[in-house]
């Protein structure tokens, strides 16, 4: 099976958030990146499917060429190939024009089910997966916990207010994933060495205009300072009465 | 005149709140709104949304069988045949699974888990959170149509008295994927991101068992849920479905008890606007303390459940 992990290249979710001069975006001088957390469990997926069904699993991301250090992470893991589209204004992107980007990829490399996490940590969006599965006409099932894939077909439960629902559809697919789908595994030394000879190519990513057009960034307003009620059981008294009378949510 | 559909969620004849607050916010931008339902009951619920804000209502017919891909690609459609200038709904799961498609039929991005959604003149201007909350940005839509989801709690439903005009729509037929069946959630305990009131706790819980005074306190309340650090949530003491923070959900409840939690950065993100924040920590230094109004320094096992007596006896007296 023809298998694609979408990754994205994302500041540490240690980061302390600073806003750059002009008030438009992170700063992000000494800021350090990681693979998005849910997409590690995406190319966990795209691992576990190729040992199930053969194959071969390319792991794609839209950034800058530094995403290489992330892609050879991915490779470490199992993966075969890595796919940068290269772009250094990538921070810039919105949802359509990344997923309309990997949608091109996707059809041109002839990609038969892609994995990508629920959402990047760093604009939290959750909207790539679905949109890439729009623009190539393909089946999608979002936030993902259970997946059960066959060469043609698939089931697969997602969690929802409402309960965990239970979906089938037909492949080609994208399937966004979830924290319970799996537990991504840690790469050996034998990994990493293999990883070094695995090809990752880069390619510019298509240029397409942002229609998200950014006003302001800013840190949200600091919280009022608070205060210690008391110490131990004895100050559950104090507590209650500063929010019954005080802040009046009882 | 500029136009806003709304998708209203509807459970058997009655719209969800979230459905609900989506359509007060579409009607409070002054743009004319549309409602679209769906779904078993969707002509019951279509006949009561003149009350919260619709001018118009219509209903997708032949949509006992959820596809989400399919409402999708209706939705689109009822917003191309309305040529309306904006697509919200709410942030639910099906929100958050619905409207990216519905965003990419009509070559538009999304605005995703907005808090503030406002048109001027034909602007609309969104503002929504950066990483979990740790940067709040203010953006402005230069899309074909304006797709938006709104985040929970953020926006009041409406009450108007008009009576919408309801109009039916056949759904279409291609559905690649298909929902075969629902399952009964974790517990069937209320969501942690929807709940008005959330008890979470953390590793100073010292194990699972340790989460019992956690459910005693939620019970004593009655409407709240429960939530977990990350720390406890990969030691598989609690369910992923209920962690806060970056990697979790991110709640803005009236509410939030952060019980032996120290407050990393993360779980911070997750819950920093929170109405009213109370921390039970027995070290007087954790972090959690500095986002916290009312903090009690002493061991969660002797705190929580006096405090739950405490809550429970408030709760009976109201």
């Amino acid at each position: 099976m023809n298998i694609v992990a979408c990754i994205k290249r994302v500041p540490m979710t240690e980061t302390q958030a600073k806003v750059t001069a002009d008030g438009q975006s992170l700063d992000t001088s000494g800021v350090e990146y990681m693979t998005s957390f849910y997409d590690e469990i995406a190319v966990e997926e795209a691992v576990k499917t190729k040992e199930k069904l053969g194959g071969e699993v390319t792991v794609l991301t839209i950034g800058p060429s530094d995403a290489t250090k992330q892609i050879r992470e991915c490779l470490a893991k199992g993966s075969d190939k890595g796919i940068i589209l290269t772009d250094d204004a990538w921070a810039l992107r919105d949802c359509r024009s990344t997923a309309k980007a990997l949608a091109a990829k996707v059809q041109e490399l002839g990609g038969e089910v892609v994995f990508a996490g629920r959402q990047a940590t760093d604009r939290d969006n959750a909207s790539v997966g679905p949109m890439l599965a729009t623009y190539l006409g393909w089946a999608c099932v979002t936030d993902v916990i259970e997946l059960e894939l066959e060469a043609d077909k698939g089931v697969a439960k997602r969690e929802s207010e409402a309960g965990v629902e239970t979906y089938e559809f037909s492949l080609p697919a994208v399937i966004t994933c979830q924290k319970d789908l799996n537990e991504p595994r840690y790469a050996g030394l034998k990994g990493i060495m293999a990883a070094k000879k695995k090809p990752v190519e880069e390619v510019p990513a298509a240029e397409e205009a942002s229609q998200a057009e950014v006003v302001r960034v800013e840190l949200p307003p600091a919280r009022k300072e608070g205060r210690v009620v008391g110490e131990g059981p004895d100050a559950v008294e104090a507590l209650m009465t500063a929010l019954q009378t005080e802040a009046k949510v009882l | 005149m500029t136009t806003v559909v709304a998708y209203v969620d509807q459970d058997g004849g009655t719209p969800r709140p979230a459905g609900l607050e989506a359509l007060g916010a579409a009607h409070a931008t002054g743009a004319e709104t549309v409602a679209i339902v769906a779904g078993l009951g969707a002509a019951d619920a279509a006949a009561t949304l003149g009350g919260n804000g619709a001018a118009r209502v219509v209903v997708l017919t032949g949509t006992e069988t959820y596809s989400p891909d399919r409402l999708s690609a209706d939705i689109a459609g009822v917003v191309r045949a309305e040529s309306a200038q904006a697509f919200v709904t709410s942030s639910t799961s099906l929100g958050r699974d619905v409207a990216p498609r519905v965003a990419a039929h009509l070559d538009s991005t999304l605005f995703s888990d907005c808090t503030s959604f406002s048109l001027d003149g034909e602007t609309f201007t969104m503002v929504r959170p950066w990483m979990a909350g740790k940067l709040i940005a203010t953006l402005k839509s230069t899309a074909p149509v304006c797709c938006v989801t709104l985040r929970r709690n953020n926006f009041q439903p409406v009450e108007t008295d008009g009576t919408a005009a309801v109009s039916e729509t056949a759904a279409s037929a291609d559905m690649l994927a298909l929902l075969k069946e629902i399952g009964a959630a974790a517990g069937g305990k209320l969501d942690v991101s929807d709940a008005p009131v959330v008890v979470s706790g953390g590793r100073g819980l010292k194990d699972a068992d340790g989460f019992k005074i956690i459910e005693q306190l939620a019970d004593a309340f009655g409407n709240a849920a429960i939530g977990a650090s990350r720390a406890v949530v990969d030691a598989g003491w609690r369910p992923h479905a209920e962690q806060v923070g970056q990697t979790g959900k991110t709640v803005s409840p009236q509410l939030y008890i952060a019980v032996g939690i120290s407050g990393a950065i993360q779980h911070l993100a997750g819950m920093k606007t929170s109405k009213v924040i109370v921390a039970i920590n027995k070290d007087a230094d954790a972090p959690i303390f500095k986002v916290a109004d009312y903090g009690i320094v002493g061991d969660a096992f002797e705190v929580v459940p006096k405090l739950a007596e405490a809550i429970k006896a408030a709760v009976a007296a109201s």
